[in-house]
């Protein structure tokens, strides 16, 4: 299949800074990043000043740029933390978006070249997905590939898609208990394939290196699960899960696709599980509250866009999940107040 | 880095049996003889059953030609396949053991990028005795293997899994294509060699190809029959494919799963495009209804069995599928005699295992 080509200009990379100092981290990143225009959010709890080499493209915002947009007060609820980085997928004006966490460098592929995450996610949004029938040759657009006997030929065309989850190479995005429970374990499988995740098929998204499609679902990727002891590392946080499970429903529900495997990051070491560990599990235990919802979650024909999908998503998490938790009914209120901001804020009509 | 001791994967030589379809001489075995000496062998011969199939030396085995099929199932007979591979699923029925590997005999030994030859009856074997995970896509694949394992986010009361039902293999060099793009792209081979085994979630269909292909008799086997195929039919191509959906569609209702990747087999024999053509031609079409009729297929509570569920497909196969062409009515019955004929062969088996509903606090 023909690759399509885009334009540079069409593309983002957002990178929530969680730590200050971004030089070794912008360095790696230069040969991939440098042609592409950048956005750089600062944890906004951060106190250090940001250190960011020159050289490049970029928009940095900081807690009073968010400040300025969204109210003080509201600026420590939704952007705090790792969820500094939806300020940027709201702020940007970009087809599509890239994002990495600032501890994830350029990894080498199987043959020992450098992967170019960016060419590769927007490779993965910009050839169909294909969540209706499962390949077993995996991406049937990649070269050297197709669809395999027995796939249904009225299913070949696929469906635009509309998020792209990368992958992780030495640390892997595990959460606490299984990364302290083997603490030496590293992710050296390379896996050379992408695929679409099928219709109706519950993941976890996990906010490391994601690539989407921000006209089509930008607004339902936000900052809304926060849990009471969310830290700075991502053991300790599952707002990219909860915003994940939420993606995947829209997707579903709007016939688009997502599709998880290539591109790899390099994940540097930080942290400590054990230490992770001693905080309250209570992502873990969220996370059994929340599929059997997400399971047999069901959007009305009237939810045509994300932001429609979003607000009925709300309203069913307040219903079912908010008596659950107060976590949930909080989760509920930030998907309202972030599709107001996005309206506001997000759209092409809005001043950045 | 250290690396977890990781116990020897059983052997199985006694509980599993591979069964080869042949028309023509099994002269591929001399390359899998390092793998597969130790295992006893069913072969299915196809065609003319005076011909002798030469099997090489030193292979424990017993092979099945027409007349064989003919004297043994009666009547029955009718609904194995005639002059093409689905004649095989006749090895599945009469086999004893727990599990089964089939392969083709033009399927070789391929090498993994480090240049080693691939053992796939171990790989496959690994994957029937570890767990699927069908109710929660897992981004790093299979979460049992070693160097992997479930990611954040994935809920821990799902990280038992459930039994594994099928392995499904791939190939490398000449793709399983069908006609159409076998002739679109007469030259394309499969180079890539993607080093995954993942679990195909519940609720998704996928084209089961029956050339690299293991399952747990035990859990599935009378799900496997592969269909009315070949000669007097007006299609072939889709044995495994028809197959492949029906347990797909039982698997989803009895909890169980199946995994499909690893391991790689190098294929090495590219059939006649123009000869596939004409047998696939109806599938093709055909394939347009059957693949909404299997999404929406569901199936009563009270079908607790492998042998129920079947049945019952069969009904729906016969009142739904009947009106695309009078072939399905037939195929219908033919699922029917197939049942009786493996209950029959199988009388101690009884029913498949009655399995319970889902594993752990969570089922979706």
């Amino acid at each position: 299949m023909a690759q399509v080509s885009i334009p540079d200009s069409e593309v983002d990379i957002v990178i929530g800074a969680v730590q200050s100092d971004l030089a070794s981290f912008m360095e790696e990143w230069r040969p991939i990043f440098s042609r592409y225009h950048l956005i750089i959010v600062k944890d906004p709890d951060l106190k250090d000043e940001l250190k960011v080499p020159g050289g490049f493209n970029v928009n940095v915002y900081t807690k009073s740029d968010i400040d300025r947009v969204v109210g003080s007060s509201s600026t420590t609820v939704l952007f705090s933390g790792y969820s500094c980085r939806y300020f940027g997928y709201l702020m940007s004006r970009k087809k599509y978006i890239i994002s990495v966490d600032d501890d994830c460098f350029p990894a080498r592929d199987n043959k020992g070249d450098i992967i170019d995450i960016v060419a590769q996610h927007v490779s993965n949004l910009t050839t169909p997905a294909t969540p209706f029938f499962f390949n077993t040759l995996y991406d049937p657009y990649r070269k050297g590939a197709d669809f395999v006997r027995g796939y249904p030929f009225s299913l070949r065309h696929g469906v635009s898609c509309a998020l792209s989850c990368g992958l992780w190479l030495n640390l892997a995005d595990y959460d606490a208990p299984t990364q302290a429970l083997k603490p030496g374990h590293r992710n050296s499988r390379y896996v050379d394939a992408v695929l679409t995740v099928p219709a109706r098929t519950m993941m976890p998204v996990s906010g490391i290196n994601i690539g989407f499609d921000r006209e089509l679902v930008g607004p339902a990727l936000f900052p809304a699960m926060r849990l009471a002891a969310e830290g700075k590392l991502r053991w300790e946080t599952v707002e990219d899960i909860w915003c994940g499970m939420c993606v995947k429903v829209v997707c579903d529900h709007m016939g688009i696709g997502v599709k998880s495997g290539l591109p790899y990051v390099w994940r540097e070491e930080r942290g400590d599980a054990v230490e992770s560990l001693k905080k309250e599990w209570e992502g873990v235990k969220l996370m059994e509250e929340v599929v059997p919802f997400f399971h047999s979650l069901r959007l009305s024909k009237a939810a045509v866009s994300a932001e429609e999908c979003v607000v009925e998503m709300a309203v069913a998490v307040e219903e079912r999940l908010g008596p659950v938790d107060p976590v949930f009914a909080r989760a509920a209120d930030a998907m309202v107040n972030w599709i107001k901001l996005w309206k506001v804020a997000g759209t092409r009509s809005a001043v950045a | 880095m250290a690396v977890a001791s990781v116990s020897p994967t059983p052997l199985l030589k006694d509980e599993l049996d591979i069964v080869i379809p042949t028309i023509r001489n099994l002269d591929f075995l001399e390359m899998w003889r390092p793998f597969f000496q130790r295992y006893h062998l069913i072969i299915v011969q196809d065609g003319d059953p005076s011909k002798v199939i030469k099997v090489p030396e030193g292979f424990d085995y017993e092979l099945y030609n027409r007349n064989d099929i003919n004297r043994i199932l009666g009547p029955k007979a009718s609904c194995i396949s005639f002059k093409d591979s689905a004649c095989r699923c006749f090895g599945y029925m009469v086999s004893k053991k727990k599990y089964i590997y089939t392969i083709d005999d033009d399927c070789f030994v391929a090498k993994n990028p480090s240049g080693e030859e691939i053992n796939a009856l171990e790989q496959h074997i690994k994957n029937l005795l570890s767990p699927s995970t069908p109710f929660f896509y897992n981004t790093l694949y299979d979460p049992y293997r070693e160097g992997a394992d479930f990611v954040r986010g994935y809920p821990f009361s799902l990280r038992e899994g459930v039994p594994t039902a099928v392995s499904h293999g791939l190939w490398l060099n000449i793709p399983d294509y069908d006609a159409p793009t076998q002739l679109v792209k007469p030259r394309e081979r499969n180079t890539r060699y993607v080093d995954a085994v993942m679990t195909i979630p519940k609720g998704t269909l996928f084209p089961m190809c029956g050339m690299n292909l293991a399952f747990n008799r035990e859990l599935i086997g009378p799900a496997m029959y592969f269909g009315l195929m070949g000669d007097g039919q007006p299609i072939g191509r889709y044995d495994d494919m028809w197959a492949g959906w029906c347990i797909k569609v039982i698997c989803d209702h009895l909890g169980l799963g199946v995994k499909t990747g690893l391991p790689y087999i190098w294929h090495s024999k590219a059939s006649n495009p123009f000869v596939n053509l004409k047998k696939e031609y109806k599938g093709i079409y055909w394939q347009e209804e059957l693949i909404p009729f299997f999404q929406s297929a569901t199936l009563p509570k009270d079908c607790t069995t492998v042998q129920k569920c079947y049945i019952e497909l069969s009904k729906q196969v016969k009142a739904k599928l009947g009106k695309v062409d009078d072939y399905f009515l037939k195929l219908a019955d033919a699922m029917v005699t197939w049942i009786e004929a493996w209950d029959e062969l199988n009388p101690s088996e009884g029913d498949s295992a009655e399995l319970a509903n889902g594993v752990g606090k969570l089922t979706v």
